[in-house]
């Protein structure tokens, strides 16, 4: 028994001087090798979310975290069919708590691409459980031990995302993270929705990679939907 | 504004409900040539390239080194390099030049100079150009066998029955991510059911996916994503190196294997370096051909909304099939995803293909009805199969789609589901009732199907991957199930293999495992009265001919 205390005082102490270790790099940058275009967006200062600091990894088992994109509620407010992040945030935190357990929001700048958002937010997740979502809405379910490309449960056409599918999304993630084994969240289909957006997603896509920093720690977000 | 009535009525026509966006081209939103691609140029010392399309070796990304290092015949590549790309051009339709010849000067070519030749291409002189440049003779399509609620005797039912209508391929996926190697089985065992050789896959996560073909729940795979920028693959945690590692892995198991790109992925992910779609592609098949991979899926695929909604972007991605072909690689030449509302964009889509034929003309024809494809949906699905095979009859083309009629539909559907049934409970999974069994066969969707207990699905696909099931537990619980002649052509498929024939370029199987690819049926088609004409294949042309629905003119009765 004092063993296992012991072991697991020593990794939280591991993962705490990780944490400030990555904080103290330096981000890199590799932007000359790009094509110079139009640059980053300034974020705006949004009042119902601020940044608080490098995210830590969390010790409560009783967490899920919630990543977004880098350029969400900051640079564009809204999904590909024009739903609010904070209504989007609003329904996947009441499916969190609905089960009983809290949301961490935090914000993923390395990189755009969503399995890699949830793969980063997972190992800073106290259940392991981590929700990522782009700013045009596409949404994943992910684990800790996950392959970064695989998941519990993707949600890969953003426009067929209701306010309804985000909180069911919140619910199963809550229940993963309590051990439970839900029903995946039903997908639903629609084969017109590439033709109607996907060029609009791609749009919003090289919108929100500009907003990619190298080396950039996740940020801390405080939501406050009063 | 006092609307004109006609312009009123043209916006409620469905075209208006596609994406279509003007060219930009420093983010990458042009099709054939962005006025950021580098010029063709090409150094050679020592045997050694020096110089890529306006690099120097020191500053080579790391897609340029992979393919100066192993994807140019180097042998011949100045004097390639030097010619013009008009004559290169006119290669490609002459008929009095072979395939073979044109190869020779095609797989010496720099990614950039084998854009311009095909820059050089209208859209009827490209028809032509892949009309001699497909590997394999006979042309053949591949279908999706998918459903919303992944249900096993769904996907049994629908695999047997696109066995059985012609598709020598089968592509599955899952709706959630955690059934694959549920899926996996289903469609093989469906597929044996159907039609003995058809082969089949499940694209899933990389790893996964291995895993499945390992276990020999699979026999081949097509989604080894290459893209044209570092950038996007760095971004997922790749390099060319990496991919054909893993292409590596599949050829050590004997299992076939293509990589898969396509214009518009790297305009999704965000990493253009403003270069064309066109241009980002040719880097993307070079790749293929340095990693030693047999052939490519390509013609944007997945990312179909982004080329067809710029200027010249359906004649981009029919380029690009060309090219895949121009470097000697079978090619799986897309039409799969949905692009388009209206139904005439539909068939100028696949027309290319279609008409010239190539290895695959769709790499995913939906094989179930278009709501029920959890690849988002395809250019075709099953409801347009009496079209398609009009279209054939009429052009007397083969597209590999053969008429059948609602009677052999029926059986094959019950005997697939039956078989996975079977399978299912000698694996000890959830079990497929009877009542499945008669909804698979005689329903069109998953809506028709009572619905499972997806969680105990869910744990069983784990458990079995925990206790080591593999092939060979299949092939047993057939066998004591009585079902002989499934259980065969899956011990079969398992032995091909071993024997690993089916690797070759351009490979699948007839119906008497026989291995028909690009070396024992090579395309020589030189003009008039060579190369493949369908009506020469008797046998196949008749069932084209006699479409169910056609009147017998004399036995009409008046």
């Amino acid at each position: 028994m004092s063993q296992e205390i012991d072991e697991t005082l020593l990794k939280s102490i591991v993962r705490d001087v990780l944490g400030e270790m990555k904080s103290a790099d330096t981000p890199i940058s590799f932007k000359g090798e790009e094509v110079a275009t139009d640059g980053p967006s300034q974020e705006s200062s949004v009042d119902w979310f601020k940044p608080m600091g490098v995210a830590k990894p969390g010790r409560s088992k009783n967490e899920v975290v919630i990543a977004v994109g880098p350029a969400f509620a900051t640079v564009m407010t809204q999904t590909i069919i024009k739903q609010s992040h904070k209504d989007v945030l609003r329904q996947l935190i009441a499916g969190i708590e609905e089960e009983g357990l809290k949301a961490r929001v935090m914000k993923v700048y390395r990189t755009s691409d969503v399995s890699f958002i949830s793969a980063e937010a997972d190992k800073l997740s106290g259940s392991g459980i981590a929700i990522a979502v782009q700013s045009k809405g596409t949404t994943i379910i992910h684990q800790k031990d996950q392959d970064p490309l695989n998941n519990l449960e993707l949600f890969p056409q953003a426009p067929v995302l209701t306010l309804d599918t985000f909180r069911a999304i919140g619910k199963n993630a809550a229940q993963y993270a309590k051990g439970m084994s839900p029903s995946p969240v039903p997908t639903v289909n629609d084969q017109m929705a590439r033709p109607r957006y996907q060029a609009l997603a791609a749009l919003m896509h090289i919108k929100e990679t500009k907003q990619v920093v190298v080396g950039k720690p996740a940020e801390e977000i405080d939501v406050n939907f009063n | 504004m006092k609307r004109q009535k006609r312009f009123e009525k043209l916006e409620k026509r469905p075209v208006h409900l596609d994406g279509f966006v003007k060219e930009w081209d420093d983010e990458g939103l042009v099709a054939m040539h962005s006025k950021n691609d580098p010029d063709p140029s090409l150094k050679v010392e020592n045997g050694v390239i020096t110089e890529l399309d306006g690099k120097k070796r020191e500053d080579f990304d790391l897609i340029d080194q992979y393919i100066a290092e192993y994807g140019i015949n180097i042998a011949n590549a100045e004097k390639a390099n030097a010619m013009s790309s008009q004559s290169i051009a006119k290669m490609l339709i002459d008929p009095n030049v072979s395939r073979s010849e044109v190869a020779k000067v095609t797989t010496a070519l720099t990614p950039a100079k084998a854009s311009d030749v095909i820059n050089q291409l209208n859209f009827a002189e490209m028809i032509m150009a892949v009309q001699k440049m497909r590997p394999r003779r006979t042309p053949f399509t591949q279908a999706h066998i998918t459903n919303t609620l992944d249900n096993p005797a769904e996907i049994a039912a629908d695999g047997a029955e696109a066995a059985l209508r012609g598709f020598p391929e089968l592509e599955t996926t899952t709706a959630v991510a955690r059934y694959a190697p549920l899926n996996a089985i289903s469609l093989m065992v469906g597929a044996q059911a159907g039609r003995p050789g058809v082969i089949t896959q499940c694209s899933v996560e990389e790893a996964v996916e291995l895993g499945l073909g390992m276990r020999g729940f699979t026999a081949y795979a097509e989604t080894i994503s290459v893209y044209g920028t570092d950038k996007v693959f760095t971004d997922g945690d790749d390099t060319p190196w990496s991919k054909g590692f893993l292409a590596s892995c599949y050829a050590s198991r004997g299992l076939k294997m293509r990589f898969s790109s396509g214009s518009g992925s790297e305009v999704l992910m965000g990493y253009t370096e403003g270069k064309s779609m066109l241009y980002l592609e040719s880097r993307c098949i070079y790749i293929t051909k340095a990693s030693g991979v047999q052939g490519l899926q390509n013609g944007s695929v997945s990312c179909i909304g982004v080329p067809s909604a710029v200027p010249s972007g359906l004649r981009e991605v029919l380029g690009e099939n060309l090219m895949c072909m121009m470097m000697d690689l079978e090619c799986a030449s897309s039409n799969d995803q949905t692009f388009s509302h209206s139904d005439i964009r539909r068939t100028e889509r696949m027309l290319g293909q279609f008409i010239a034929g190539t290895d695959y003309i769709s790499s995913g024809y939906a094989g179930e009805e278009n709501s029920d494809n959890t690849f988002a949906g395809s250019n075709m699905d099953v409801l347009d199969y009496d079209d398609y095979e009009s279209m054939e009859r009429d052009l007397a083309v083969d597209g590999g789609i053969l008429p059948i009629t609602e009677d052999q539909a029926i059986k094959i559907r019950q005997k697939a589901a039956k078989a996975v049934q079977a399978v299912f409970d000698g694996l000890g999974l959830p079990e497929i009732t009877d009542e499945e069994v008669e909804a698979a066969t005689y329903g069109s969707t998953s809506d028709d199907m009572p619905k499972r207990d997806m969680t105990q699905d869910i744990k069983a696909a784990q458990d079995l991957m925990d206790r080591g099931v593999t092939v060979s537990d299949i092939i047993k619980a057939l066998d004591d199930h009585g079902i002989d002649d499934t259980a065969q052509a899956v011990f079969k498929l398992a032995q091909q293999k071993i024997c690993g024939d089916y690797l070759q370029t351009s490979a699948i199987f007839d119906k008497d495992w026989n291995c028909v690819s690009a070396i024992n049926d090579n395309n020589d088609y030189m003009g008039p009265g060579t190369g493949y004409r369908v009506w020469e294949n008797k046998d196949q042309w008749q069932k084209i001919k006699d479409i169910p629905w056609a009147l017998d003119p004399q036995k009409v009765d008046f």
